[in-house]
């Protein structure tokens, strides 16, 4: 059952770097609400601010004016980052560097267990990793002890979702999970989000280039752009209906099946030969 | 007239420190003609790269030449020395554009640099201003800000430049055929469409003649190639036309790529993608039987003893022998 | 451990660790071997090399040979004390203020900075001749790391601050480590290779600052040094007695003991280098 207090609230959130001349906006007075037990897509071009969007809901980075509630609180009431981070955590991008090459998977699975106040009996954590491995579809003794760059780019990225079924938080933030993924291997990965949404009422932050990632998975939309949110709302509205010129360069800018992409006729227009 | 790039029966092995041979592409066969693009799909780890290797002749260890021929514009480029294949060979007639350039340019040098670097690695005798000269009339027509690119160093650079600029520099020599090993992997989506744009701007100038475009997101091949190849643990297991391959998949392992992809179509209905279980098979170890049998969904008792081979069905080449 | 392997098939390493392991055997087994006694004289002043001592002797009488092989430990005991010294402070300096940015890093910096435009011979100097009675090898050894870390400290500085925007120190973090644990368990291990280059190179300083001010005469009172024997020889004006068998090993030797430690440094850069992901 969903609450009725928003998990995410910000007001004029703003985040800069650098100062005087070299000042650089990334974050630009920015308001939204995030609901509970939602995924919703933060869409944009590298560059306009998604990241550091996501990272400051992470606590990763700190606003520079602006409010940003989370919970129904403001978000750095309590000094002590932990707490955060046991009801908000995240997935990263590229999912070989977000595993230190020097230790085994599973190792470094259970390090996640550090941020519990109280660890749990060691049979009690080897059981929870075990059955985190096996909710995305990976078999324990497939990983035993093997260390990151035996992996593939899959796999990985999968490490990084068993993480979250290991810690349970009430919130995922999800950084371009699918970019570093080879395309097959993509919808898995959004259906593992639509899993830990479903089975453990996570409420879900995904950041993404592509807005065709985004309708697949989100409950709503919002599109960035310089540090702007330019549009938000549920994906059909914003995909069928798009009213910035962001938007529909987002939707223009994804290649399609029953679209001329480039705008250039099709390749077998060109003057080739059909043989292989 | 002779295709512009041979490949015939092509097969390329690793040789590990432990003296493992993985054989990464084992017996590939294809024709590159003038203007055609072929685009080859498979997904990470199939042998592409192995297969661009092989193909531009770069045989270095661990990476070696076990049998077939390579030949550019009728001339083999199997057996030349390293030296001779660099100065002859890469970037003149056959370029590449790496998988990750973007990230390996020396960031000590400026882009204009680094162009000199690649020229003068193939002509000693070249002068360094004409090159300059050349860069910038190069860039210029393919439509990037010389003074602006050319000046900067590569951190200096957004990614999508940074890539339109390795392609500047990769064809600068006019080489005929280009191949492009996964120009598009770590970009966002618009940014892909100008780098694809640019690979299709340098064709209609006449600066390449021909190109192989390789990717594992196999629906981005129906707005680049002509022909397609999709490859899996080393070899083709399907060879068509892009209307073909794309819209009537044959081989398993093809239709098993473009149903788990996702064309999310907004304002469409979405098909639900159906993801490819388990991984490819490792090559150190021999292969019996068709190496796709452990994934196939219409596996069949057969399928793990009997080696699979290329057929023709219906005007293209399937590696299956239970498709009608 | 792939490295390692890869290290041995290098020209260049194998020279270095050829030479470099030569001259510690030189100092360690030769007095297994031979009868070294550095303090008794056992003949004239400046006697040229006969085959009795294949060195001759120095300015007052003791065999030169002697001289040499103990000079060659004390020299390569102070090389490695002191660049333990300068590595752990350095990198101690370095990690924690590439980690930290901010405020923390700016006073590091500021401060190895300082210690940097300080002429490091001329603390050495003020020191050593400051220290009238007690000037051990130990304690030269000592001021010479406690001078020379902040080539250290940049290097690893830089390195260290490289690696605090990685992923899997942001995942640390959300783990819930502290600086020490992401420090120790995440950066550290990184560096490893890297610090073990700069320990190679601030091991040939050492010894190359120890024969500085010893041929200064600054030098540890209570041993031989290499350093001690160049100063004694100009002293007692060797060269012009045409004496070189005094003078010329002990030079010889610096020079390859710093040589060699050079070339296994250059030889380690090729094979670690820091492209840490394949």
């Amino acid at each position: 059952m969903s609450s009725e207090t928003p998990k995410f609230e910000a007001r004029d959130l703003t985040r800069t770097y650098g100062h005087g001349k070299k000042l650089r906006v990334a974050v630009d007075r920015v308001s939204f609400t995030i609901g509970d037990e939602q995924i919703v897509s933060l869409v944009g071009q590298s560059g306009c601010g998604k990241t550091v969007l996501a990272k400051m809901l992470l606590r990763l980075e700190r606003p520079s004016s602006g409010e940003l509630h989370f919970a129904g609180q403001p978000i750095a009431r309590v000094p002590d980052r932990r707490h955060h981070w046991r009801r908000v955590q995240a997935v990263f991008q590229d999912p070989f560097s977000a595993f230190n090459q020097f230790f085994t998977i599973r190792s470094q699975l259970k390090s996640s267990f550090h941020l519990f106040e109280k660890s749990p009996a060691d049979a009690e954590m080897e059981e929870r990793i075990d059955h985190a491995l096996r909710a995305v579809n990976i078999e324990p003794q497939e990983v035993e002890g093997k260390y990151p760059f035996e992996l593939s780019g899959g796999q990985m990225q999968r490490m990084l979702l068993a993480r979250i079924f290991i810690l349970r938080p009430e919130v995922l933030i999800a950084d371009e999970p699918t970019s570093m993924v080879d395309a097959c291997s993509r919808a898995s990965i959004l259906d593992y989000l639509m899993k830990l949404k479903r089975e453990l009422a996570m409420t879900i932050v995904f950041v993404t280039h592509d807005i065709g990632l985004a309708y697949y998975v989100s409950d709503s939309i919002f599109i960035m752009h310089e540090g702007r949110i330019v549009e938000q709302g549920p994906p059909d509205q914003v995909t069928q209906a798009p009213k910035s010129e962001i938007t529909r360069q987002l939707l223009d800018d994804i290649p399609q099946l029953n679209r001329d992409w480039l705008k250039r006729g099709t390749p077998s227009d060109r003057p080739a030969n059909r043989t292989a | 007239m002779a295709p512009v790039l041979e490949v015939d029966h092509l097969r390329v092995h690793y040789l590990t420190r432990f003296g493992v041979k993985i054989q990464a592409v084992d017996d590939v066969s294809f024709r590159l003609e003038e203007g055609q693009i072929l685009g080859i799909a498979g997904e990470s780890g199939c042998g592409k790269t192995t297969l661009v290797s092989g193909c531009m002749g770069l045989y270095i260890p661990p990476l070696h030449h076990t049998s077939g021929d390579v030949r550019i514009a009728g001339r083999s480029i199997i057996g030349l020395g390293p030296e001779q294949n660099r100065r002859e060979v890469l970037g003149r007639r056959i370029s590449i554009i790496p998988q990750g350039a973007l990230n390996s340019l020396n960031p000590t040098r400026k882009i204009k640099d680094l162009a000199a670097d690649m020229i003068l690695s193939h002509d000693e005798s070249a002068d360094k201003k004409q090159i300059h000269e050349r860069l910038r009339q190069r860039f210029e027509r393919i439509g990037m800000d010389a003074e602006q690119v050319l000046g900067a160093y590569p951190v200096e650079l957004p990614a999508g430049m940074k890539q339109r600029a390795v392609i500047g520099i990769s064809t600068l020599l006019d080489p005929k055929v280009v191949i492009a090993d996964e120009p598009t992997s770590a970009l966002d989506v618009s940014t892909q469409k100008a780098v694809i744009r640019l690979l299709f701007d340098l064709m209609d100038e006449g600066i390449v003649s021909s190109m192989i475009f390789i990717t594992h997101e196999l629906p981005l091949l129906r707005h680049v190639s002509s022909s397609i190849a999709v490859m899996y643990a080393g070899e083709f297991v399907e060879v068509g036309t892009t209307e073909e391959v794309i819209y009537h998949p044959r081989h398993p392992y093809t239709k098993a790529l473009m149903s788990s992809t996702l064309s999310a179509e907004p304002g469409q209905r979405i098909r639900k993608p159906v993801a490819i279980e388990g991984a490819p098979p490792n090559l150190a170890k021999p292969m019996v039987g068709c190496r796709f049998a452990e994934r196939c969904p219409t596996v069949r008792p057969a399928c793990h003893t009997e080696r699979q081979h290329l057929r023709l069905v219906e005007g293209r080449q399937v590696r299956c022998d239970y498709v009608e | 451990m792939k490295l390692l392997l890869g290290l041995f098939k290098s020209p260049s390493f194998l020279v270095g660790i050829g030479l470099f392991s030569a001259t510690v055997l030189l100092a360690l087994g030769a007095p297994l071997f031979f009868h070294v006694d550095p303090y008794t004289r056992v003949g004239l002043p400046f006697l040229p090399p006969s085959s009795a001592h294949w060195l001759g002797t120095d300015h007052m009488g003791v065999d030169m040979f002697s001289m040499l092989v103990t000079g060659l430990r004390s020299s390569l005991e102070v090389g490695l004390v002191a660049g333990t010294v300068a590595t752990l402070a350095g990198t101690l300096i370095g990690v924690y203020g590439g980690f930290k940015g901010g405020l923390v890093d700016d006073v590091l910096t500021a401060a190895t900075n300082l210690f940097l435009v300080i002429p490091s011979l001329i603390v050495l100097i003020l020191l050593s001749s400051s220290l009238e009675h007690g000037r051990s090898l130990f304690l030269i050894a000592l001021i010479i790391g406690c001078t020379t870390w902040t080539w250290s400290a940049r290097a690893v500085r830089a390195q260290s601050a490289s690696l605090r925007g990685r992923d899997h120190v942001n995942l640390a973090r959300i783990n819930g480590y502290g600086t020490f644990g992401i420090v120790v368990l995440h950066i550290l291990p990184y560096l490893l290779s890297y610090i073990f280059m700069v320990f190679i190179l601030q091991t040939a300083t050492g010894i190359l600052a120890e024969a500085s001010i010893s041929m200064l005469g600054l030098g540890p009172y209570d041993s031989v040094s290499l350093g001690k024997i160049l100063n004694e020889a100009i002293r007692n004006e060797a060269l012009t007695d045409g004496a070189w068998w005094a003078f010329a090993p002990a030079m010889f030797l610096v020079t390859v003991i710093a040589f060699a430690l050079f070339v296994i440094n250059t030889s380690m850069e090729g094979v670690f280098n820091p492209r840490l992901r394949k």
